[in-house]
């Protein structure tokens, strides 16, 4: 400011805070709270639907097989874990190979979705940082946006899934509707498990290195390639309440209720009814905490 | 004249109304990295007893910076590669979280910039959505602007260009899209970081041009350019930063002309 604004008017120091009060300036950058963080997130709803599905498209754009390569990927795990758990250990129980390749494939798809929806959402903050400094939205778009893309993989990979089914005899009934309610309880949990890391993973970026191990061991104790309880109890002669425990946890309980909705026979039939209050109790507290948990460091995101 | 000491001292009842007020800001940047190897083991030991990494650095990028800016100003900032001047104007626009101070904004100040909301394997078609988008613009503004966007940016006067993924586009014309889109958007408080040294002479004369008429329908411009040039032709005020400190703020002869016997141009 000049000089001659001094002799003009008649002078006052005031602090910054006291000017910035008398026009009705706000702190820039400041957290806003839940309830306007809700809404401001619901106001980019097309940016995150759009960011989702450009990642998508962008994703094998370089691939000669393109998209498709969002189905091969699950399938040729799902094709190894066949050969491996399902010939060679003989990991499958009693199930035959017309009950054991729909339970494997369901279970890999299924967990490849909670999977690939932490590892993105770690990197969610950290590698997106440019678009953080650059752009002002609510940064829990970003985990969102990358469960939502995971989540329309999923849907592609759905058509395979349902031709599994029907390769092996598991026809269409009306249970084939509850895929839907499972796979909206799965995105709740996923995107707040994706938010929840996506805070650590900003301020630990060693997180990523960890992850594919914690991981894996968490595929290995959630049954994806075998039947839990069966091999808890019959194979390793574990305590029951060790099923129990296993079976309660988030990613057996939405690989189970996709298994009971879509096939038929005796492994439908041995899925408990209260894997749906669990599948729900883990959405809403996965859900809510972790969105809540990301929220309150909103505006330190961007720093490290 | 109007030099550091006299730029903090605050003048209220003059009748211009303040849109920025920066209060002895400090900016620190934490860099992890360099040196030293991470196992699984001692990472998880550092997350679960919440230890900071013996291998972070700080970088003090901004040192206490303070100033007013006043609604209808055009604000250059000036000063050499890594003077801060970058990251206050992420401060302003609350992207950075401050370490000190405090910035108090009018209104919600935005950056001129969306080029990390674009993908270069998507079609120009698309980025232009996305960087509408992401820049908080309704669908229906992004839909009426589409137009306009792809016009001004000059992508489709040789050829269709606008349907092919923007990694086949030649950096000008990345560059030139890239202004475009962030160009759509109407702004309170504005702020371009060196976003005038883009495309060939006739899309740069157009550029400067949107920004004079960004800067009538704003509040307030800010301006990084290492062209003294631009500076010259579009801000009336200038902020002089070096080594993250505040050496000068005043009208822009003066402080042009003190910057270049510094630098010796």
């Amino acid at each position: 400011m000049s000089e001659t604004t001094h002799e003009s008017a008649p002078t006052r120091e005031v602090s910054p805070a006291e000017l910035a009060a008398q026009y009705g300036l706000s702190v820039s950058g400041a957290r806003p709270s839940l309830l306007d963080y809700v809404r401001q997130l619901w106001g980019r709803r097309y940016f995150i639907v759009a960011f989702s599905q450009a990642k998508l498209t962008a994703q094998y754009s370089q691939a000669k097989l393109g998209q498709l390569w969002q189905v091969f990927t699950p399938l040729l795990n799902a094709l190894v874990y066949y050969l491996i758990f399902g010939r060679l250990l003989g990991g499958r129980g009693e199930m035959g190979d017309d009950e054991y390749i729909p339970f494997l494939v369901t279970g890999v798809f299924v967990f490849t979705f909670t999977q690939a929806s932490v590892l993105a959402g770690v990197k969610s903050i950290s590698g997106n940082l440019g678009l953080v400094r650059a752009l002002h939205f609510p940064r829990a778009s970003l985990p969102i946006s990358f469960s939502l893309q995971q989540l329309q993989q999923l849907l592609f990979a759905m058509v395979i899934l349902v031709a599994v089914m029907l390769g092996f005899r598991h026809w269409p009934s009306w249970t084939w509707l509850l895929v839907i309610p499972a796979l909206v309880l799965q995105f709740v949990f996923n995107a707040g498990l994706a938010m929840l890391f996506a805070r650590w993973g900003s301020h630990t970026p060693d997180l990523v290195q960890l992850m594919p191990f914690v991981l894996r061991t968490w595929m290995y104790a959630s049954g994806v390639m075998f039947p839990l309880r069966y091999t808890v109890e019959s194979t390793a002669k574990w305590p029951g309440w060790v099923a129990d425990i296993l079976e309660a946890n988030p990613a057996a309980v939405y690989m189970d209720l996709m298994r009971f909705s879509l096939m038929s026979g005796p492994y439908h039939d041995s899925i408990p009814a209260n894997t749906w209050l669990l599948a729900i109790g883990w959405a809403l507290v996965v859900g809510v905490g972790g969105f809540v948990y990301f929220w309150q460091a909103e505006e330190r995101y961007g720093r490290g | 004249m109007a030099d550091k000491e006299n730029a903090t001292g605050l003048v209220a009842d003059d009748g211009r109304v303040p849109t920025v007020i920066a209060d002895d800001l400090h900016i620190v940047y934490r860099v992890y990295g360099g040196g030293g190897r991470g196992s699984a083991t001692a990472a998880l030991r550092r997350i679960v007893r919440r230890e900071p990494s013996a291998r972070v650095r700080e970088v003090h990028a901004v040192r206490g910076v303070s100033f007013v800016a006043y609604r209808g100003e055009a604000i250059g900032l000036i000063g050499t590669n890594g003077s801060g001047k970058s990251t206050l104007l992420r401060a302003i626009a609350g992207l950075l979280p401050a370490e000190r101070g405090r910035v108090y904004t009018d209104g919600q100040p935005s950056l001129l910039g969306v080029n990390a909301a674009l993908m270069n394997d998507l079609t120009g078609e698309r980025n232009v959505i996305l960087g509408g988008l992401a820049m908080g613009m309704t669908r229906e503004q992004v839909r009426q602007r589409y137009n306009g966007i792809v016009e001004f940016s000059g992508i489709n006067e040789k050829d269709d260009f606008i349907s092919l993924p923007m990694r086949t586009y030649s950096s000008g014309m990345q560059a030139r899209l890239r202004f475009a889109i962030a160009a759509a958007k109407d702004h309170d408080v504005l702020m371009i970081d060196e976003a005038l040294a883009t495309g060939d002479k006739k899309f740069q004369r157009r550029s400067e041009e949107r920004i004079r008429e960004m800067r009538a329908e704003a509040g307030t411009v800010f301006l990084v350019s290492h062209n003294n040039k631009s500076i010259r032709d579009t801000c009336d005020r200038v902020l002089w930063l070096e080594k993250g400190e505040l050496v000068m703020d005043g009208p822009t002869d003066q402080v042009l002309k003190a910057y270049e016997e510094e630098t010796g141009k």
